[in-house]
This record gives structure tokens, C-alpha cells and sequence, in this order.
């Protein structure tokens, strides 16, 4: 075990204002999905806010809680650099470039959605997104696909989810906690014990 | 004003649903749309795939969805009620995680919760599929984007714009 420590010191303190901006930036610049990446390039390579251990923890929050991975990330960094502050700077910085981009398409829509030009676009579009998503579904999925428990997980969610069309609510109260108890301490303690 | 209720109250609970990112939310948030607003699967998966062109969050697509139910007002009450109570959230935990400190139970909870959100994710990509493909057109363009997203780095906006295009002169029809 290293004795380094985890934490990076930083240098002096971060202002508001430079907070907000580099967000904004990432948010007006991460087209096209990828936002994780750009955040920790911000983060770790670009600024040295945090260490990657560091960053490695605050995305295990993220993903833990729920909301936006991306989202809950700006909030953990903007508290650790400036307190509540911060969160509400970065987390607005990160949302406000693509929010006025979708409100303005939005209005657009409202206007043209009955036209029949506007059809064959909106189905183009439809399509593409539906392989987009195929996509990031495939390799965001590729190691819970993997493991016969999880997969057998994914595949007991989804019954519950489009066959039985149960409440969400009612399916987290169901599948958690049957996760929790197949993924156990023990279990991953004993694999730990046996590499 | 009683809508702006219902928005609130139908976002920010789906806000406190979205375990393992937003994607995970969608089918339920098409149920939801659909009962309260009497949102077509057509309309949702419409806003869906026009909020992918926008940079930041996928998710921000949310806020096409309030605009469609009640305006420019809808859309940024959709927006504030999905976003707000879920970084509140994660802003609290944030901070008693620093006292807490790694438990082996936290791992657990992660190993738990992936293959619950990518159950989820695979619900969301089987209802985008259903109503946006339906004929061969809308296959092969749904096809060729997977394929090229599999095989290259190009990006996806780019993409998407293509699939626009050739829906645009290829007059298919929904």
C-alpha cells in the first residue's frame, strides 16, 4: 500500500466565477454524449481539482444516488471546492448551455410538429436515436451482460418493467434489495480472498 | 396552475427514481406522461430524440417535454423539478460520505444497482425501438447509426443529423 495521500491540497481557493465557467464550457461544448469524459478531463487531467482515486470515489457516489451521473458529479465537485455555492454554480454552468439549445428546438417543435416535412425529419431522427441508444444500452450494459447473476437480473427487470409493466417505485423495493443480498459483502470478500 | 403542480410533482419524483443515470427513468416517465398528460408514445419519443442534438445531459431532454405539455413555463418547471431534488440529494450524501467512509456495503449497493439500471436501460431502448422503427427505412437507418457508432469514433450528433437528413429526403413517414 502507497502512502500518498488521496487528497490533493489545493493551491489556493477556486473562485466562483472560474467554477462557472468551466462547466458552462463542458456543457456547451460535450455534444453528442461522452459528458463523463469531458468532466474528468476537467477535473483530474485539466484543472488538478482532485486526484483520479478521488475522482474514481465521487463517480461511485454519483452512480449510487439517484439523478444524473453527470449532474451529481458537478454537485460533489462545487461542494468540495466552494460549499453549496459551488454545487449550485457548477451544476447550473453544466445545464444551462444545452437547456436554452432544448428549449429553443422545443419551441420549434411546438410550431412545426404538424407539418409534413417536419414528419419525415422527426422520424429520421427517431430512428437514429433509437440505434444511438441501442448502442450506449450494449456498452454501457457489456459487463452486467456478462455475469450470469446480474444478467439474470437485467433480464428480471426488464419482465417486471415492459411484460408485467409494474410501478418503478415497486420494482426498486423488489430488485434491490434481492440485489443486495446476492451481491453480498461476503460474496465479493471471498472473491477479493481468492485473486 | 394546477399543471405546473402536476409537473412538479410527476419530475421530481422521477428525479428520485433515476438510480444509475436518467436513462433508467424513461419508461416509466412515458407511463407517467401518458396519465397525467395524455402524452402520445409518438410525442415522447419525439422529444427524446430531439434532446439528443443539444449538448450536456441527455436528460435535458426533460425540458422538451414540459414545454410540450404547457410552454416555455412547463418546460423550466419540468427542468427545475427533475434536477433539483436528486443533486439535493447527492449533495447530502456527499457530505456524510466523507464521515462515513468505504464500507463493504457500498460496493455491494453498486454491484446491486448496475444490473437494475442497465434492466431499466434495456426497457428504454425496447420502447424507443418499438415506436421509432417501424418500417424497413427506419431499420436500416436505425441499423446503420449502431453499426458505425460500433465500428467508429464518429460523433453521434453528427450522426443523428444524417438520420434527419435522410429522413427528410427519403419522405418517411410516421
Amino acid at each position: 500500500m502507497s502512502q500518498e495521500p488521496l487528497e490533493l491540497q489545493l493551491p489556493e481557493k477556486v473562485s466562483i466565477f472560474t467554477i462557472f465557467r468551466e462547466f458552462l464550457v463542458v456543457g456547451a461544448i460535450s455534444f453528442g454524449g461522452g459528458l463523463f469524459a469531458f468532466l474528468r478531463d476537467l477535473m483530474v487531467d485539466k484543472r488538478k481539482w482532485i486526484t483520479n482515486e478521488e475522482f474514481v470515489v465521487m463517480l461511485s457516489i454519483s452512480q449510487a444516488i439517484p439523478g444524473l451521473n453527470s449532474v451529481n458529479l458537478a454537485v460533489l465537485m462545487g461542494d468540495k471546492l466552494r460549499g453549496s455555492i459551488g454545487s449550485f454554480v457548477a451544476a447550473l454552468g453544466l445545464l444551462l448551455p444545452g437547456a436554452t439549445l432544448v428549449l429553443v428546438i422545443g419551441m420549434f417543435y411546438g410550431v412545426n410538429r404538424h407539418h409534413p416535412m417536419a414528419d419525415h425529419v422527426l422520424a429520421g431522427i427517431a430512428a437514429g436515436a433509437a440505434g444511438l441508444f441501442g448502442t450506449i444500452t450494449w456498452k454501457t450494459g457489456s459487463h452486467a451482460f456478462q455475469g450470469l447473476k446480474s444478467l439474470l437480473l437485467v433480464i428480471f427487470t426488464f419482465v417486471l418493467m415492459i411484460v408485467l409493466k409494474w410501478p418503478l417505485y415497486i420494482i426498486l423495493l423488489v430488485v434491490l434489495p434481492i440485489g443486495l443480498y446476492v451481491f453480498r459483502p461476503s460474496t465479493h470478500e471471498a472473491q477479493k480472498d481468492l485473486k | 396552475m394546477s399543471t405546473w403542480l402536476q409537473l412538479t410533482e410527476v419530475f421530481s419524483m422521477l428525479s428520485m427514481l433515476a438510480v444509475g443515470g436518467g436513462s433508467a427513468v424513461l419508461p416509466e416517465m412515458q407511463t407517467l406522461l401518458e396519465r397525467y398528460f395524455g402524452f402520445t408514445q409518438t410525442e415522447f419519443v419525439h422529444a427524446y430524440s430531439i434532446g439528443q442534438l443539444a449538448p450536456g445531459p441527455m436528460m435535458l431532454t426533460v425540458l422538451i417535454m414540459g414545454e410540450i405539455i404547457d410552454g416555455l413555463a412547463g418546460g423550466l418547471i419540468a427542468g427545475l423539478a427533475f434536477f433539483i431534488p436528486s443533486s439535493i440529494l447527492c449533495f447530502s450524501v456527499g457530505r456524510l460520505w466523507r464521515y462515513i467512509g468505504d464500507r463493504p456495503w457500498r460496493q455491494s449497493l453498486q454491484m446491486a444497482l448496475e444490473p437494475l439500471s442497465i434492466g431499466l436501460m434495456c426497457s428504454a431502448a425496447y420502447i424507443i425501438a418499438k415506436e421509432s422503427i417501424f418500417n424497413w427505412q427506419t431499420g436500416a437507418i436505425a441499423l446503420v447509426v449502431a453499426f458505425l457508432l460500433m465500428r467508429t469514433k464518429i460523433n453521434p450528433v453528427l450522426l443523428i443529423l444524417a438520420a434527419a437528413t435522410v429522413g427528410f429526403f427519403g419522405q418517411i413517414h410516421s
